[in-house]
């Protein structure tokens, strides 16, 4: 389905296109040695170049350089063997050197593209270019009525912009691009992802048009910090913009805010106001050269990439093309399953991942891999749901209660009492209890009213306090009816 | 006591090794002679308490057969090098009261050495002028000024360094050459300036002017000392990305190296309108001093000199506005009271930094500008890769060049400032090497008829200081003073 806004006079088109900025995740800064550890004091992790002391000079973080050129492999791009660092010349207080230091004619990476799925169908989503760059300082305008104050701890950490081709053309496939970009960079590592600190924001760019015409002046929206606010600034910005055009006004090329309390956007600067940043290369440091045999080592140690393992999940364990995207989204889910699965079913283990596993993880608020969640633990459970020991739905029903206890499955269900009935002649002689206490009920069911047969099964259940197989019960019960 | 005025690094090394006298009793020779000379305004910071504890550890290791090369040598250090605890103002309001908390690489090498620091030398604003008039602790009087009994500029930026060691202040000095700030004040202090091949010395807490051309080196009285102190200067530094990993030589091996047969290339186009007849007649004799020497002296071409200057003044003011940007009142410095950032910014910048530096900011800022960007800054990089070219073509038929310093002698304070080309033109011959990251070396080699001292420049190869110094010495050998 395309994405249609619908004016008052015309169907209209978006075409978005996204820039990312992405933190490395890297212990020390792109260009000195200070930690890069999040919420520590205000200014304790500065380092000469990161405060902009006379003097000082940058000097590159080799593993921030292998991390971009990870990035650009596994967004199957092409990796520059020589590229530039520039410096971005403007004044703000938080901007410590008065000049940003970036890539900007010639970046570390070049293009490339990733897929995402939309209702089933793939689209290839271009990449324009990744480059380095040094993050700004933080002010703090909330300390003190008179004065604002800077925190320089962010100041020189590494970041990744990656810039994709406008190649979206919705709210959703925004979204579902900046999830697919931030699962890769999960998977090998480069950035952790966490849009909350600020480790993953976009600037997005958007435009509309009608079918068949041109593309249309753009504007940009700085700095969006979660996937939902992505979403909902796109969806407000382009019916701005079609509003403006259907009144006869035109587009003005500019820089615009997402205000999430009030959910629209605003003019932050048009582009007459925009900065001259006078790029220049940076003199303090020679052109940075990758060599084929670095290209090479680290394309060696590209793990699995979520397109991959769920090609193999698929393959492997026979998931539906729904099931393996959720399920390899998160690279610790994807290992999770792997274990679980197991000498398991896989309908079933995936069912209890994207189910109970899923919403627990919601509740307690944290990831598979700090959740401290052992297949085992999840997976002794599954198995006397197949053996029949317990129901599915018995299972449902104490699970929150069983993954706070230490207990294996069979101790806690044990202790619970909540062992199966499976027993033929107990269950047929519940059954019968229930047909002889409803004779009238018995004759309409076999005079045609089939819908009677789950009221049996329910006082069945109700009568086995919810122990009773549900599977056998309906195989008896049927028996019963037919005799 | 010694009259310790006249002495070379060399023969006060040998003094000290042979217990003539002591560091101590140098060092309060330098510190009484700075004390009587104040009206010469070398120095913007004494640091007499430290030089006397210095010299006393360098007495103790004198004593104890641990002397380290430049041990118990009072030297001048430009105010260009940040120093651990010492006030270092690069010549600027803007950095008045600035103490750093971390010692640049050349000043701890040299301290590692044994060297002394007097104090701190007065310099052009930001390493930004040829006669040390734009510095915000005032005009450095050259010494010799006295021959003709006027108030003569030292030249600059490192006016103060070269002042310094002309007038006997130190053995020795600092100084930074960005398009000739170490070779044209010592030409115009009788001195000999050395800067070596961009990237020999560490960048590394020496206060950025222009960033692809800065580059450390000492002014001192003879070619001997000149390399006995680029020795201590030089290392490869891994906190400057620049910083060269090429293998460093022992310098002093210049002392073994042979001119005969060398191939001295004399750039046509040095030849420029405007040199004054007596330079041109000492750069006659020094092309003699190097035929009788037994080298070869050849006419060269390097096309595009008279590009080099226009290019220069693109380029340093380019990095330069990039590399004054940190200085905006809001973590050290000077900050000028304001209504708001703008504000702030307006007036501390307005207020703190000079005319000079102001005038360079904004050519630097316009010909970074979008739409001025192509016909200006990159045009410049274009020349100068030509210019390099140029080098490195000739390079293929001779082994050194030589040339004049200065298209003129030291002029008087006041001269040259309405017009700031006219300034500007003082480092017509400097530039070229500078643009080419290549060592070049001023030697004293005679007087006009005022008497006041005229330098020749030999320009060498990358990395081959020795050769220069070589060179410098056969001048040194065959000017007969």
């Amino acid at each position: 389905m395309t994405y249609v806004i619908e004016g008052k006079k015309d169907s209209w088109q978006v075409v978005l296109g996204l820039e990312v900025h992405a933190q490395i995740s890297s212990k020390s800064k792109l260009f000195s040695v200070a930690s890069t550890n999040w919420g520590s004091d205000p200014n304790t992790q500065v380092e000469l170049v990161d405060c902009g002391m006379p003097g000082a000079l940058p000097v590159i973080n080799e593993y921030c350089v292998d991390q971009a050129v990870l990035t650009g492999l596994s967004l199957n791009a092409e990796i520059k063997k020589m590229s530039i660092f520039d410096r971005k010349n403007y004044f703000y207080p938080d901007l410590p050197q008065g000049y940003q230091i970036s890539q900007f004619e010639h970046p570390i990476v070049g293009r490339g593209h990733i897929n995402i799925e939309i209702e089933g169908k793939v689209k290839k989503i271009g990449i324009t270019r990744l480059h380095l760059e040094q993050d700004a300082g933080k002010s703090l305008h909330d300390q003190d009525i008179k004065n604002s104050y800077i925190d320089l701890n962010r100041s020189g950490c590494a970041l990744m912009e990656i810039v994709s081709e406008p190649d979206l053309s919705s709210p959703i496939e925004a979204a579902e691009y900046v999830k697919k970009l931030r699962s890769i960079l999960r998977y090998i590592g480069s950035c952790d992802g966490n849009m909350e600190k600020g480790n993953l924001r976009a600037d997005v760019n958007v435009s509309v048009k009608r079918e068949g015409e041109k593309l249309g002046t753009r504007c940009e929206i700085k700095n969006v910090n979660s996937i939902k606010f992505i979403q909902q600034a796109i969806e407000f910005e382009a019916k701005r913009q079609v509003n403006i055009i259907e009144n006869g006004e035109k587009i003005i090329q500019e820089t615009r805010l997402f205000d999430p309390n009030k959910c629209e956007t605003r003019s932050m600067r048009s582009k007459e106001e925009s900065h001259d940043y006078r790029y220049f290369p940076d003199p303090d440091l020679p052109p940075l050269i990758i060599s084929d045999e670095k290209v090479i080592s680290l394309k060696e140690k590209l793990p699995e990439l979520p397109d991959e393992k769920k090609d193999r999940f698929m393959r492997e364990f026979n998931l539906s093309s729904y099931d393996a995207e959720v399920i390899v989204n998160d690279q610790g889910i994807a290992n999770f399953f792997e274990k679980l699965v197991k000498g398991r079913d896989s309908k079933v283990v995936t069912n209890w991942i994207t189910g109970e596993v899923f919403s627990y993880l919601k509740k307690i608020n944290k990831d598979i891999k700090n959740s401290g969640i052992a297949p085992e633990k999840i997976g002794s459970l599954i198995d006397l749901i197949v053996d029949e020991t317990i129901s599915n739905r018995q299972a449902k029903e104490v699970f929150e209660e069983y993954m706070k206890s230490m207990d294996d499955a069979t101790t806690f269900i044990e202790k619970k009492g909540l062992v199966q009935l499976s027993d033929q002649s107990e269950i047929y002689k519940i059954i019968d209890k229930v047909l002889s206490d409803n004779p009238k009920m018995v004759d309409d069911y076999k005079n045609g009213k089939d819908k009677l047969f789950g009221f049996f099964i329910g006082q069945v259940m109700k009568i086995s306090k919810g122990k009773a197989n549900p599977k056998l019960v309906n195989e008896l019960l049927v028996k019963r009816l037919k005799e | 006591m010694n009259d310790f005025e006249n002495l070379s690094i060399s023969s006060a090394i040998e003094g000290l090794a042979n217990k003539n006298f002591t560091s101590l009793e140098l060092t309060e020779f330098f510190i009484k002679k700075i004390e009587k000379n104040k009206d010469l305004n070398c120095f913007i910071t004494s640091t007499f308490d430290k030089a006397i504890e210095m010299a006393k550890i360098s007495d103790q290791k004198i004593k104890e057969n641990e002397a380290r090369p430049l041990e118990g040598i009072p030297i001048g250090m430009k105010d260009l090098f940040c120093t651990n605890g010492v006030r270092t103002t690069a010549g600027s309001k803007i950095l008045e009261n600035f103490v750093p908390f971390y010692e640049s690489t050349v000043s701890n090498n040299l301290w590692n050495s044994g060297a002394i620091m007097l104090g701190k030398t007065n310099m052009d604003e930001f390493a930004m002028g040829s006669a040390n008039t734009t510095s915000f602790f005032g005009n450095v009087k050259n010494p010799l000024g006295s021959k003709v009994n006027k108030e003569l500029v030292p030249g600059g930026s490192s006016g103060g360094s070269a002042s310094a060691v002309s007038s006997g202040l130190c053995l020795g000095s600092t100084g930074s050459d960005t398009g000739g700030s170490i070779r044209q004040p010592a030409s115009f202090c009788g001195l000999v300036g050395l800067k070596p091949t961009y990237g020999r010395c560490s960048r590394f807490g020496m206060i950025a002017f222009a960033s692809s051309l800065d580059q450390a080196g000492p002014i001192t009285k003879t070619v001997e000392d000149s390399a006995l102190m680029l020795q201590a200067m030089v290392s490869f530094d891994k906190r400057d990305s620049t910083s060269s990993r090429q293998s460093i030589p022992d310098f002093s091996d210049f002392k073994k190296l042979s001119i005969k047969g060398k191939r001295i290339g004399i750039p046509k186009e040095y030849m420029i309108d405007g040199l004054n007849s007596d330079i041109k007649k000492i750069w006659d004799s020094g092309i003699s001093w190097f035929k009788s020497e037994g080298a070869e002296i050849l006419e060269i071409s390097l096309p595009h000199t008279k590009s080099a200057l226009p290019t220069y003044y693109i380029i340093a003011p380019a990095e330069a506005s990039a590399n004054l940007a940190r200085y905006d009142g809001i973590r050290y410095g000077f900050r000028h009271n304001a209504d708001d950032l703008n504000d702030l910014y307006q007036k501390t910048r307005g207020f703190g930094f000079g005319k000079e530096v102001k005038r360079r900011l904004m050519i630097g800022t316009y010909v970074l500008s979008a739409g001025y960007y192509d016909a200006y800054y990159l045009k410049a990089l274009k020349v100068r890769k030509l210019i390099s070219q140029d080098f490195e073509d000739s390079f293929q038929k001779c082994d050194l060049i030589l040339t004049p310093t200065t298209p003129n002698v030291a002029f008087a304070i006041g001269e040259k400032q309405t017009n700031p080309i006219e300034m500007y033109l003082n480092d017509v011959l400097t530039v070229p090497a500078s643009l080419a990251g290549l060592p070049a070396i001023s030697v004293p080699s005679g007087f006009n008829s005022e008497k006041l001292p005229i330098g020749l420049q030999l320009i060498g190869k990358p990395f081959d200081e020795i050769s220069v110094l070589a060179a410098g010495a056969v001048i040194e050998e065959s000017r007969g003073f």
